[in-house]
């Protein structure tokens, strides 16, 4: 068992809001985010089997597309899949080790290597699957909210966002304090309606995503097919009878 | 190089280049940590991606390392095909190739085949053939986009993708056609977002609903080729309702110009002229005949007028309005052929309307037309459309794309505030020219670039019977307008045309022998393929490319290219640049990592061989080679005086844009500013670009074009009813009587459907299904399936059928099924949907691989499971009795039409392997390595 903090009311929770209104599913987060943490602080992202039969490897985030179908109407819908940093996060209070942690200054739930044993029992307890074990390594890896860009003041402030924000091409990712009621992520939740992910289950996830919207052009009524004869009809001759200057 | 050094170690430095995992040309900036890669994110300043990077540039780092890169020229040493290579040195590599070429430049240059793939240099490999005096060259786009590219150029001077772009910042409609996940790639993301961000409406019209079309508004799941019946019913409607920007159209198109009405007379389509040659038009108020860009007039739009020789003739726009009228363009007419019903068709024609006329866009900005009219503001109708391969790649792909430039110019939504806007430096004068080049003095260069665009049928490629002088038979009576060659042809026709018409088939980044050809096996059967002497049919194929490809095993020489992050490169405005609305732009590569094995980057090599060649413009009169390497001809070759492959810093002081003597320093500055240059339109030349005075006086002035006159644009198109007519017995230079027919029907002026070509003579009752593929986000053709992260992502595919296909086909998700086609039988796995059209099977493109290749395990799941639809297409049509099969394209411009095929699909038998098939044998790659090997 390991203690969530005591977080004080109003601390930081430092996370992502993801619309699935513009999510088109290329992969440009997850394969950005492997990119960068595998050189960073989080250690080798492991690949196994690179160019063989089975290729596979630990990825932070991962996308699933597929179909709903509600009312006869169906949809595709791109599901971007990772750490949701949740404030009451039961992959850090099933750690026998104290490996699994969630920081009290802002939220980001972290895995301590040197104390990790790879005994998995956070991933089976995470409803939303975002760990993965490093086979080589024996421990467990997962999302760090790119914890080594956005605290890096050698930065520019503005590349100061976790990898997969700064790159995903649609701008379905935006990153901020979910805990300050101004942030333009919280605007940006109460604007659209940003919903937990399984919410039923009471970790209160931190990261919230945007559901899908449909535009659309109000016409005037549609006129029923008129009976179509040959030749112009009487609104486009009265148009081409109009004087016309160049 | 931008160096950011820190005070401790690890060394750290930042480079920006441009991204090549894809067409994109995404800047990008590669982090080095002690001289390793370490890190690739987009570029935040650079005008394409804005900061953002896909998933296949963020795999980039894994392509540099990838175990499929060559490492060696090689030479073979087995059957061709059999993947035995020797190593050999560059010196010996380029005496074989400088010895081969010289002796065909020495009798016949159009003995040498050049054909380049997603080349983003053709600017240079097309200068090359041009110089060396062959006809025979093109790159990949007769395979991709050709139809999209004629028809935009020959219709407005501008294309979708290349040389167009939708106006993201104020569009409130936007219709999407046949766009799969790329073409392009994060601009259009981008630009999605930003239309989503402002609550526009998103149409994708496409029979497969993934990637774009997923987030679109409404989708719409059109039957494949049908798209041009839609835009017909759509127009049809918007002429009922009378919703046409008539102003625009006499302003700006030849919709009021007079074509003349004498069937059988050998002036019959084409424009009525006064003596000057000038086109016609009747003035209203005049009550005479004026010519058509006379000022003051009154232009009828409707009538039949009588013309001085008596003829009649009648306004352009009479002609369309009068076809598209026509009863057997009303919604209820197409709805069942396009898979929409109705209803749909005709709501979206009133949003069409509802957005054009009643939502205009006013920016208050002043600006001067051509004829010299001031306007206090523009003024744009918000309805911005983009099409791609879903389009193109049909044999009726250049009159659909036509008519969606129809029904732009009918709405007014051409490069005005929220409608389709051309990238600087198009729109180009219109309609084309110069001709493709033909002659040469002996040892001299071809009169013209290889490719060029025919005014009519004097500028084809054409022998005293007609027939075809190319090998690819492009710019002949079998695709007139084939502006990009016929590459899917190229190897059928070596091989059907023998040694005396082709010596050397030499082909760069391309991977002709798999999945960028129709019918691999029978490709490769040709590149193997021996006469009774057991001499090669085609004599000798080089292959220039940076990794163990399919087609590199059969290459005779095979010359190894870097990667992207190991060399010099140019996105010229001579050839593909990345301008957009905003402006022109150019950008470079350059080298970020040396190369860690005997590889060169091919353009290097490109240029080393025209130099020992002795080429014109490659080397002085003696034979001294002019440039030392790609990056000094990227600077000091100047293609007009003054102008060169880059456009900025130019001038001995860097200061020059577009035309200025050779700066020495131009690499330097490129680099200092992120490896690009981008001139920034002032607010005035925004938009209209086709007929703003200040634009095309600033175009001209950069050496963008060579005239600032108004880009007429081509509602009504006059050069192809001069292959009609030529087919119809006018004029001395006519198509052979077995093509006439064709050239008849197919050689419209105004946009026509019709089914496509290979659909239209298959038996439908056997193959009843259309079978098309889609591009996914995260691999770029061939490209990524040896990246050890893409693989992980894609690593097989699987054939996509509509549930109730499914149900009522026996077949459930997972199951091995058959499909098959004229051409032959492809077992794959099978997965449902419900977002799909119902007539439609569908696969991601180039996922499976021929085992071997790409120095994947032999067991990888791209050779046991991904598989290929090309297997199931021909390059061939059907055999007519007693005639030639024609090739499976576009009868205008050449196109590969991959998406006409038809099939059907049936679950396999039972306890049948788990294993694809056709699966041709393993031939890897196996190089002998000797003692005077180079490494």
């Amino acid at each position: 068992m390991t203690m969530l903090p005591e977080r004080p009311a109003g601390a930081k929770r430092l996370g992502l809001v993801i619309d699935l209104d513009t999510c088109v599913g290329c992969h440009a987060c997850a394969v950005n985010c492997k990119e960068w943490n595998t050189g960073g602080e989080a250690a080798i992202l492991p690949d196994y089997d690179k160019h063989g039969p089975e290729p596979d490897g630990v990825w932070f985030n991962r996308i699933h597309s597929y179909e709903t179908n509600s009312g006869g109407c169906s949809r595709t819908v791109n599901f971007p899949r990772s750490c949701l940093h949740c404030e009451d996060a039961l992959c850090v209070t099933v750690c026998p080790t104290g490996a699994s942690y969630k920081r009290v200054e802002d939220g980001i739930v972290l895995v301590d290597t040197d104390k990790c044993i790879g005994c998995q029992l956070c991933s089976w307890a995470c409803p939303y699957g975002a760990r993965e074990l490093d086979e080589n390594a024996g421990v467990m890896r997962k999302c760090t909210l790119c914890i080594d860009r956005i605290y890096d003041e050698k930065l520019p402030p503005a590349e100061r966002e976790p990898a997969c924000v700064a790159t995903c091409p649609s701008r379905a990712r935006h990153f901020g304090d979910l805990a300050d009621p101004d942030s333009e992520v919280s605007k940006l939740v109460e604007a659209r309606g940003g919903v937990d992910l399984l919410a039923g289950l009471g970790y209160r996830p931190t990261n919230k995503y945007l559901p899908p919207r449909r535009a659309t052009i109000p016409t005037p009524p549609v006129q029923p097919a008129t009976a179509s004869g040959k030749g112009l009809s009487a609104a486009l001759l009265g148009l081409l009878d109009k004087a016309l200057s160049r | 190089m931008e160096a950011t050094t820190q005070s401790t170690a690890p060394k750290r430095t930042v480079a920006c280049t441009t991204c090549y995992m894809c067409a994109c040309r995404c800047g990008i900036k590669v982090h080095l940590q002690d001289g390793k890669l370490r890190y690739i994110e987009g570029n935040r300043d650079h005008p394409i991606n804005r900061g953002v990077l896909c998933g296949k540039g963020s795999a980039g780092i894994m392509t540099a390392v990838s175990p499929a890169r060559l490492s060696n020229p090689l030479r073979r040493t087995g059957p061709r095909g059999s993947g035995q290579f020797e190593a050999i040195s560059w010196d010996e590599a380029l005496r074989i190739a400088t010895d081969r070429l010289a002796r065909i430049r020495a009798t016949d240059p159009n003995r040498l085949a050049l054909y380049t793939g997603r080349d983003q240099s053709q600017a240079l490999t097309s200068y090359f053939a041009q110089m060396f005096g062959t006809i025979n060259y093109a790159a990949h786009g007769g395979f991709c986009s050709v139809d999209m590219a004629a028809a935009g150029l020959y219709s407005v001077g501008g294309s979708f993708w290349e040389f167009g772009e939708p106006d993201w910042e104020h569009a409130r409609l936007f219709l999407l056609f046949g766009v799969a996940e790329d073409h392009d790639s994060n601009p259009i993301k981008l630009g999605l977002g930003k239309l989503k961000d402002r609550g526009a409406k998103i149409i994708s019209i496409n029979p497969v609903r993934t990637g774009y079309s997923a987030i679109a508004d409404e989708f719409v799941a059109i039957t494949p080729g049908t798209d041009g019946l839609l835009i017909f019913a759509l127009i049809h409607c918007l002429l009922d309702a009378g919703k046409i920007d008539t102003e625009f159209l006499i302003r700006y198109t030849n919709a009021h110009h007079l074509v003349v009405d004498a069937p059988g007379d050998p002036l019959h389509g084409l424009f009525a002229r006064d003596p000057a040659g000038f086109e016609l038009c009747f003035d209203r108020t005049a009550g005479a005949l004026r010519a058509a860009r006379a000022l003051g007039t009154d232009p009828a739009l409707n009538g039949v007028f009588t013309l001085p020789d008596g003829h009649r003739a009648r306004p352009a726009f009479a002609l369309l309005a009068e076809r598209y009228a026509d009863p057997q363009y009303a919604p209820e007419a197409v709805a069942s052929r396009c898979g929409i019903d109705a209803g749909t068709i005709r709501r979206i024609a009133a949003e069409l309307a509802e957005v054009a006329f009643n939502q205009p866009v006013v920016l208050q900005q002043a600006w001067t037309d051509t004829d010299g009219h001031r306007h206090a503001s523009m003024t744009g109708r918000p309805v911005a459309m983009h099409a791609m391969r879903g389009v193109s790649a049909h044999s009726n792909g250049f009159h659909t794309c036509r008519a969606i430039h129809v029904l732009q110019m009918l709405l007014g939504a051409i490069d005005t505030p929220g409608s389709w806007r051309y990238k600087s430096p198009f729109p180009r004068q219109i309609p084309g020219g110069p001709a493709p080049g033909r002659a040469r003095v002996p040892g001299g260069p071809l009169d013209g670039s290889p490719l060029g665009f025919p005014r009519g049928p004097e500028d084809l490629l054409v022998d005293e019977a007609g027939e075809a002088l190319r090998l690819d038979r492009a710019f002949s009576w079998e695709a007139p307008l084939a502006v990009h060659g016929l590459m899917h042809m190229a190897i059928a026709r070596a091989y059907e045309a023998g040694p005396d018409r082709i010596d050397t088939l030499f082909l760069f980044m391309s991977n002709m022998a798999w999945n960028s050809a129709m019918n691999p096996g029978e490709t490769t059967r040709m590149l193997s393929a021996c006469d009774a002497a057991g001499n090669y049919r085609i004599p000798f194929v080089i292959v220039a490319d940076a990794f163990a490809s399919e087609t590199v095993a059969y290459a005779d020489l095979v010359l190894p290219d870097t990667t992207y992050l190991e060399r010099y490169d140019c996105i010229s405005l001579l050839d593909r640049p990345i301008g957009s609305a905003h402006g022109p732009a150019d950008a470079i590569r350059i080298p970020v990592l040396r190369p860690d094995r005997d590889v060169r980057p091919f353009q290097d090599v490109l240029i080393d061989l025209a130099g020992r060649l002795g080429l014109p413009e490659f080397a002085t009169g003696t034979g001294v080679p002019l440039y030392s390497s790609y990056a000094d001809y990227m600077v000091r070759h100047e293609r007009r005086p003054g102008i060169g492959p880059l456009a900025g810093f130019r001038g001995k002081d860097g200061q020059a844009i577009g035309v200025g003597a050779p700066n020495p320093r131009q690499l330097d500055r490129y680099i200092k500013n992120g490896s690009f240059w981008q001139h920034e339109l002032p607010a005035e030349q925004l938009y209209f670009k086709h007929a703003n005075r200040a634009y095309l006086a600033g175009a001209k002035a950069m050496g963008l074009l060579e005239s600032d006159d108004q880009i007429v644009l081509q509602l009504y198109c006059e050069p192809l009813q001069r292959f009609r007519l030529a087919a119809e017995g006018h004029g001395s230079r006519r198509p052979p009587e077995r093509l006439r027919a064709r050239i008849s029907r197919f050689f419209d002026p105004l946009p026509i459907w019709y089914q496509p070509l290979e659909q239209a003579m298959t038996d439908r009752a056997k193959f009843p299904l259309y079978a098309i593929t889609q591009r996914p986000m995260a691999m770029y053709h061939s490209w990524g399936s040896h990246n050890a992260w893409l693989r992980q992502i894609l690593p097989e595919n699987r054939i996509y059928l509509h549930r109730d296909l499914a149900v009522q086909l026996g077949i459930r998700d997972e199951d091995w099924v058959w499909v098959r086609s004229r051409n032959g039988n492809l077992k794959c796995r099978a997965r449902t949907m419900s977002g799909v059209n119902r007539d439609t099977v569908w696969t991601w493109n180039a996922i499976g691989k021929r085992t071997g290749a790409w120095a994947l395990a032999h067991d990888a799941p791209e050779f046991r499971r991904g598989f290929l639809l090309n297997h199931l297409i021909s390059e061939y049509l059907p055999d007519r009795p007693g005639q030639a099969a024609d090739s499976n394209s576009d009868p205008i411009t050449g196109q590969a039409a991959w998406f006409d095929l038809t099939v059907s699909i049936e679950p396999c038998e039972p306890n049948t392997p788990d294993e694809t098939s056709p699966r041709p044998a393993a031939n890897p790659l196996r190089v002998r390595r000797t003692a005077e090997g180079t490494l």
